[in-house]
């Protein structure tokens, strides 16, 4: 067991090296040109030229890599170009709102999706499948900024029940949480409807049966352990889906995290930020996926970490 | 227990108490698009306490679904009751509620089923899984119903009861799983017991294990029990009275030894005359001697391991030695078997033969060494060894039609044109035994001996001087496992190929081999020729594997055995470390025993 969470730290770690450079490389070769944009429009080729030298940018792109990557190992991010603070603190301060609504949207995806699943999979072949089954294609199908405006003009501005955006209360989370777990909750209904009728067709849920006990706890203590089992490495995966939804619905529902500060940084040409915030989200996925490895053997007996 | 009160064929004469269960004028239908199917009807019989009833019969006659009727567990909705009665005791079982027949189950009628892989949950403990059929019909505490469980284990001879609670299904052996499905139907003292060919899936030795645990148990509890199975060998071994079933009706029903010196109908005669018998082969006269030809496969100390890594840097630390200093040669024109248990290394053997492991020692085809070759030179290689695996639906590809399925190997050779091809296959599949407007079907309009055929067709394409049969017949019916295998002696003498034939089937073995090899744990314990095996084996495993064989005459008086509960040691060692190498002794005419160590 230490062993192998050694083994998978290890690779963990060259993965985000390797994420780290990959972006650092696709920023550098970007045809827009931070420095244009920090020195504004009117300033003289001279200032251009001053700002490039004291940001290091006019260094090769190896000597540019090694140096920040030399401040990343001190946990040093960099500072942002034009808000001028730590990119380190910047994230800090946001990445628990983008927790938060990851929280709120991973809890309301799977709640919906596999409720969803498990029902439709019950009742397979019948009227409430089929209609579950079309919702949930609609639902993986909506765009999210679609979901997100229909969801505010429904229950923000028609009835009123929660507030059209902004931070603070959990009445806050429910519609940008809502926006995410549609989309997800389509997923893992189709995923944990096909697992569930598979595992509802194994010669254990048979002998179960047979042994006399009731419909419930065949259901329950029998079929659902088994049925979840491929779903919980799908979790792990469907962070990196998520991260990508985060930065839509947060710009949507004016939510202060990682997710906005990341549109605004793109739009600025703010690298150190933009830097920060896909590594933060790259360590959010592969972290993701460990635990989900980590939590596999103990619902799963046949599985040894080695 | 033989002796049973007289028994009519079609008719069953009241004994002296009530029959536990009787069936009467039972129907099953299938919806399907047409309308409904039957899928058994009319069957009628009686059960009587302590008695066992075997419902004999092929696959697709219905001897399932008769089970899964008296449980009330068909599959809905498609597959449902469409008449009859089925009484346990005094209730009408077809009557119940829903409710009312789950508290029966598992209390009052178990079922064990076929597959002990696949029976248990594989995320639950032994334990659980025990303990929650007790608690389910009664309302003891859960210390008593561990208590019970672990006496239900020690019933069925588990060696330590107590900590194999604690284990998952992953972690015994086949014939330990079940033997726990048996305690888990048998812990609440069922009236009935219904068992679904409970021993298809298992080893011999461990079949025979089973069975005796089954006997001494019925002995023991009084219980009366359902045996579901194709193999009249274990008919003839555990059955008062037989049910011949076929196409959903019964064809004959009666006292064993009736059905077996008396067959009355003749699909029971065919039944019975289909079935391999042991010593059959042995009588027959010796092959011509083909000591002189030259040999088409020659396979010296031949050793196949498999690596397993582990730790921080995954280091080699265990190595499976999964075929360890095996010899042998196969003359043209001659089936040499190999025989063994599940995991004993015989399908890798077959494998390594056609270059799709990689293996150390020296294999030789038609005088060509294998290692060292090239591609072009192993592509040319493959031409002559063609291999015919155990699952023919799994063996071909569900999206080819059959004509191109036999037509590709001449493909992937450059072999002919289109038209030449075409009329090759056509020939080959006559020679098969099907017909030359079948080429442009797709393999699941087949039955599963035509499928096998097709594979047969497909490995003769090239005309290889060898034919790997990998458990070839070991899928089929007994009737239709019959006529491929006369195929495949009559193809032997007619294109004059050598046969690997392998297999755990010792009465298929010894009906159509020249000689064999017994292998156990990767090497190979005794060799010879089918005289020298049969007749007179050395080797205590070649004659534990022989005894365990059941002989299809109810008559036949079997040797008391020792009841044990061994499993087969690990053929994974740490690394540096191997299994001890046998040493085979030649004690006359090219009969090869190991000495025996313990």
């Amino acid at each position: 067991m230490a062993t192998y969470l050694i083994r998978r730290l290890i690779q963990s770690a060259l993965i985000l090296l390797g994420v780290s450079f990959i972006t650092f490389f696709l920023l550098y070769v970007l045809p827009a040109d931070p420095v244009r944009q920090i020195a504004g429009r009117s300033a003289t080729a001279q200032t251009v030229a001053n700002i490039r030298e004291q940001l290091g940018l006019d260094q090769p792109f190896i000597v540019q890599y090694l140096r920040y990557l030399g401040g990343l190992v001190q946990g040093d991010l960099g500072r942002s170009y034009l808000q001028k603070t730590e990119v380190a603190s910047l994230i800090a301060s946001r990445l628990p709102a983008t927790l938060l609504l990851m929280a709120g949207g991973i809890g309301c995806e799977l709640v919906l999706g596999l409720s969803m699943g498990i029902i439709a999979a019950l009742r397979r072949g019948r009227t409430l499948d089929q209609s579950l089954m079309i919702t949930s294609f609609v639902a993986v199908s909506a765009p999210q900024f679609v979901v997100s405006l229909l969801l505010l003009y429904v229950f923000a501005v028609r009835l009123g029940w929660f507030p059209i955006g902004g931070y603070g209360t959990w009445a806050h989370l429910v519609l940008p949480a809502a926006t995410l777990g549609v989309l997800g909750s389509g997923w893992y209904s189709r995923m944990m409807r096909s697992s569930m009728v598979e595992v509802l067709r194994a010669d254990f849920i048979r002998t179960a049966r047979a042994k006399g006990l009731t419909r419930r706890r065949v259901i329950l203590r029998h079929a659902l352990p088994n049925a979840i089992l491929p779903i919980i490495a799908m979790i792990g995966i469907d962070i990196g889906i998520f991260m990508g939804g985060i930065v839509v619905v947060e710009s949507v529902f004016g939510w202060p995290g990682i997710g906005q500060l990341a549109w605004q940084a793109i739009q600025r040409i703010d690298i150190p930020i933009i830097m920060g915030v896909t590594l933060v989200s790259a360590c959010a996925i592969v972290l993701g996926n460990l635990l989900a490895d980590l939590v596999t053997p103990f619902i799963d007996p046949r599985i040894r970490l080695r | 227990m033989k002796a049973m009160p007289e028994i009519s064929s079609g008719a069953v004469a009241a004994p002296d108490s009530d029959p536990i269960l009787s069936v009467a004028d039972l129907c099953v239908s299938v919806k399907t698009e047409a309308g409904l199917t039957p899928l058994i009807s009319g069957l009628g019989f009686s059960l009587n306490r302590g008695e066992t009833l075997a419902i004999a019969g092929e696959s697709g006659s219905g001897k399932s679904i008769t089970a899964l009727a008296i449980m009330g567990l068909l599959p809905p909705p498609a597959v449902r009751v469409t008449g009859g009665t089925i009484r346990l005791g005094a209730t009408d079982l077809l009557r119940l509620p829903e409710t009312r027949m789950r508290s029966l189950r598992g209390d009052r009628i178990a079922m064990i089923f076929q597959e002990p892989m696949t029976s248990l949950n594989p995320v639950m403990t032994i334990g659980a899984q025990l303990t929650e059929a007790i608690r389910a019909h009664e309302p003891v505490s859960r210390r008593k119903a561990r208590a019970a469980a672990v006496a239900a284990l020690r019933s069925v001879r588990i060696s330590q009861p107590e900590q194999r609670l604690d284990q998952y299904p992953h972690q015994l052996s086949g014939g330990m799983r079940q033997r726990v499905m048996i305690a888990m139907a048998l812990v609440l003292r069922p009236e009935v017991l219904i068992a679904d060919e409970p021993t298809t899936a298992l080893d011999v030795t461990v079949q025979r294990e089973v069975l005796d645990l089954l006997r001494d148990l019925q002995a023991e509890l009084g219980t009366a029990i359902i045996l579901i199975t194709h193999d009249m060998g274990v008919v003839a071994e555990m059955a008062d009275r037989v049910i011949v079933m076929r196409a959903g009706q019964m064809v004959e029903h009666g006292a064993a030894t009736e059905i077996f010196s008396r067959p009355a109908h003749p699909y029971t005669r065919d039944l019975l005359a289909a079935v391999p018998r042991m010593g059959k082969g042995a009588g027959r006269e010796e092959v011509p001697r083909t000591g002189t030809r030259p040999p088409v496969a020659v396979v010296e100390d031949l050793r196949v391991r498999f690596d397993i890594h582990g730790g921080l840097l995954g280091r080699l630390t265990h190595r499976v030695h999964a075929v360890e200093g095996v010899s042998f040669s196969i003359r043209a024109g001659e089936t040499f078997s190999l025989v063994g248990e599940s995991g004993c290394g015989k399908s890798t053997i077959a494998r390594a033969l056609v270059g799709l492991v990689p293996h150390q020692g020296r294999v030789e085809i038609g005088g060509q060494t294998l290692s060292g070759l090239d591609a072009a030179g192993m592509k040319a290689l493959r031409r002559r060894v063609q291999i015919v695996f155990q699952d023919p639906m799994a063996a071909l590809d569900p999206r080819m039609r059959i004509g191109d399925l036999v037509a590709e190997p001449l493909l992937i050779h450059g072999l002919g044109t289109a038209d030449e091809r075409r009329a090759a296959v056509g020939d080959l599949l006559e020679r098969v035994g099907l017909s030359r407007d079948q080429m442009d079907r797709y393999p699941h309009e087949f039955s599963g001996g035509q499928r096998q055929r097709i594979c047969i067709a497909r490995a003769l394409t090239l005309k290889p001087s060898l034919i790997i049969a990998d458990e070839s017949v070991s899928a089929l019916d007994v009737s239709v496992q019959a006529r491929v295998l006369d195929l495949l002696a009559a193809l032997k003498t007619e294109f004059g190929i050598a046969y690997l034939f392998i297999s755990h089937d010792m009465a298929v073995v010894e009906n159509i081999s020249d000689r064999i090899a017994v292998m156990y744990l990767g090497q190979i314990v005794e060799l010879g020729t089918r005289a020298q095996v049969f007749g007179d084996p050395r080797h205590p495993y070649t004659r534990r594997l022989i005894d365990a064989v059941p002989v299809p005459d109810p008559a036949h008086q079997r040797a008391p055995a020792p009841r044990l509960a061994g499993d087969v040691p690990s053929p994974v060692h740490p690394v540096g470390q191997g299994p001890d190498p046998v040493s085979l002794t030649d004690i006359g005419d090219g009969h090869l025993v190991a000495e025996t160590v313990g």
